[in-house]
């Protein structure tokens, strides 16, 4: 959310950016949401404010899987595969297995 | 760009994969209800990664396919009247009716408008008063908020040459009409993410109740669905039956109260025919009695033309997820992005576009 335009009004609205694109969104359904907060907007209306914290949860998934397998973090040595000489499928997927 | 790149790891999606693998020890069938995460399943090659130890049904959760001829008919009608623009999501226009497309009439001479939202078409009508303007109010929970908005919208500034199409569905009840058709194979939901931002999780605890399946809401992007998928096989692993949502950075469990609201004021609940599916009790919302002075139905009286299938087209068999794009014989010969002859071949969300587009493609 770049800027509010009209926060009072039932047909509230702000200038949202996606990406380098600015456009005038309708914020009914979010209007607890502050400039520099991240929305999801579908169809020219704000659904949804991202919730920051709630947003670290996958990685805290992957964080568990390492303390309780003792998997390896470091991203995987050599240059990748390009998709020109890619192997086929489930070799690509051992690969995939061991590089884990 | 933030909250899309880190969701795209591939090395947390390799781990994350992995412990799948570790966990299934059965080939355990799953659905990803929406449309959007078909694409994204098949885009990142994660449902050919994985076709060795888990199925995965893709669901009817792609609004433009699900869309009943008759409303695709009926748009054509209303576009061809002369005195009306209908307006569009711009995935609508190339999906075939029982004769044409949207873009046919177009080229024919009707008016037709492609528009971003349907607040956009309501700009439109508010600059030519002397133009009907229908927009054609097709999609899921998630997007029946921005059409409640601009009928409320189109109230308040007396726009009266406004009004809107509804073919709106419901995902629920195309869930349990799967879960109680004798053929279903399905074991575990992946619920779709965005409709679950508007309507929360708690509606599907007396589904998980009486079905007994495992739902997880489920996010877009390649570690969403991951995770997801993790948490489902987890659950079907361990016997347990319950509503878990991974796509917590949006989804509450009572949704989005205001744009609940908004959907619940301008609309009720009614059946509705799905394409491929037949008629779904509760399957759809129609205009509340207050607004229907915004249907277009009620405004034009516009006499249903006969509805003619294709012959050759199976999407009502993908749309169930009984058949697999590819097993189509039409798909990708007869049947193209370019020249489609179903509207899953037609949509971003389509569950043969996605085939078409990514799984020719080698596993990087």
């Amino acid at each position: 959310v770049v800027r509010w335009i009209d926060r009072e009004s039932i047909f509230a609205q702000a200038e949202v950016e996606f990406d380098g694109l600015r456009r005038v969104c309708h914020m009914a359904c979010v209007p607890e949401a502050d400039e520099g907060d991240y929305v999801i907007v579908h169809a020219g209306i704000a659904i949804s404010r991202i919730d920051a914290e709630a947003a670290q949860s996958v990685f805290e998934t992957l964080a568990k899987l390492n303390d309780d397998d003792g998997w390896v973090t470091a991203p995987p040595t050599g240059p990748p595969a390009k998709a020109d000489q890619a192997a086929p499928k489930r070799e690509c997927a051992r690969a995939n297995d061991r590089i884990v | 760009m933030k909250y899309l790149d880190e969701y795209r790891d591939p090395v947390a999606a390799r781990r994350l994969l992995t412990e799948i693998r570790r966990q299934a020890t059965r080939p355990w069938t799953l659905m990803e209800v929406c449309g959007g995460q078909t694409h994204s399943l098949l885009r990142h090659g994660i449902e050919a990664e994985l076709e060795d130890t888990i199925e995965l049904i893709h669901g009817p959760g792609c609004p433009v396919c699900v869309t009943p001829l008759e409303a695709v008919d009926l748009a054509q009608q209303l576009a061809l009247r002369g005195d009306v623009t209908l307006a569009s999501f711009g995935d609508m226009l190339r999906v075939p009716g029982s004769r044409r497309t949207l873009l046919d009439v177009q080229a024919e001479g009707g008016r037709v408008r492609a528009v971003y939202s349907p607040l956009d078409a309501l700009a439109w009508a508010r600059h030519h008063p002397y133009e009907q303007v229908v927009f054609f109010a097709v999609g899921f929970e998630t997007t029946a908020p921005a059409t409640a908005l601009a009928v409320k919208k189109a109230a308040h500034d007396a726009v009266e040459n406004f009004s809107l199409l509804v073919a709106h569905v419901r995902v629920l009840p195309a869930m349990e009409a799967i879960v109680r058709s004798p053929e279903n194979r399905v074991q575990g939901f992946l619920a779709a993410g965005h409709v679950c931002t508007i309507m929360g999780y708690e509606t599907y605890e007396p589904f998980v109740e009486e079905f007994g399946l495992p739902v997880v809401v489920t996010g877009f992007e390649p570690l969403d669905l991951l995770e997801g998928i993790l948490a489902c096989v987890r659950q079907l692993e361990g016997g347990q039956k319950n509503v878990e949502n991974q796509y917590v950075r949006s989804v509450r469990r009572e949704g989005n109260t205001a744009a609940r609201d908004l959907v619940q004021e301008i609309y009720q609940v009614c059946d509705r025919p799905w394409r491929g599916l037949g008629v779904i009790p509760q399957g759809g919302l129609a205009l509340r009695p207050a607004w229907r002075r915004f249907d277009a139905r009620q405004r034009f009286a516009v006499e249903p033309l006969p509805i003619v299938e294709s012959a050759v087209c199976r999407s009502a068999e993908v749309l169930a997820g009984r058949l697999k794009p590819p097993q189509c014989e039409s798909f990708g010969t007869r049947c193209t992005p370019d020249a489609p002859l179903g509207a899953p071949m037609v949509s971003s969300e389509g569950a043969c576009a996605a085939y078409f587009r990514y799984r020719s493609l080698p596993v990087a």
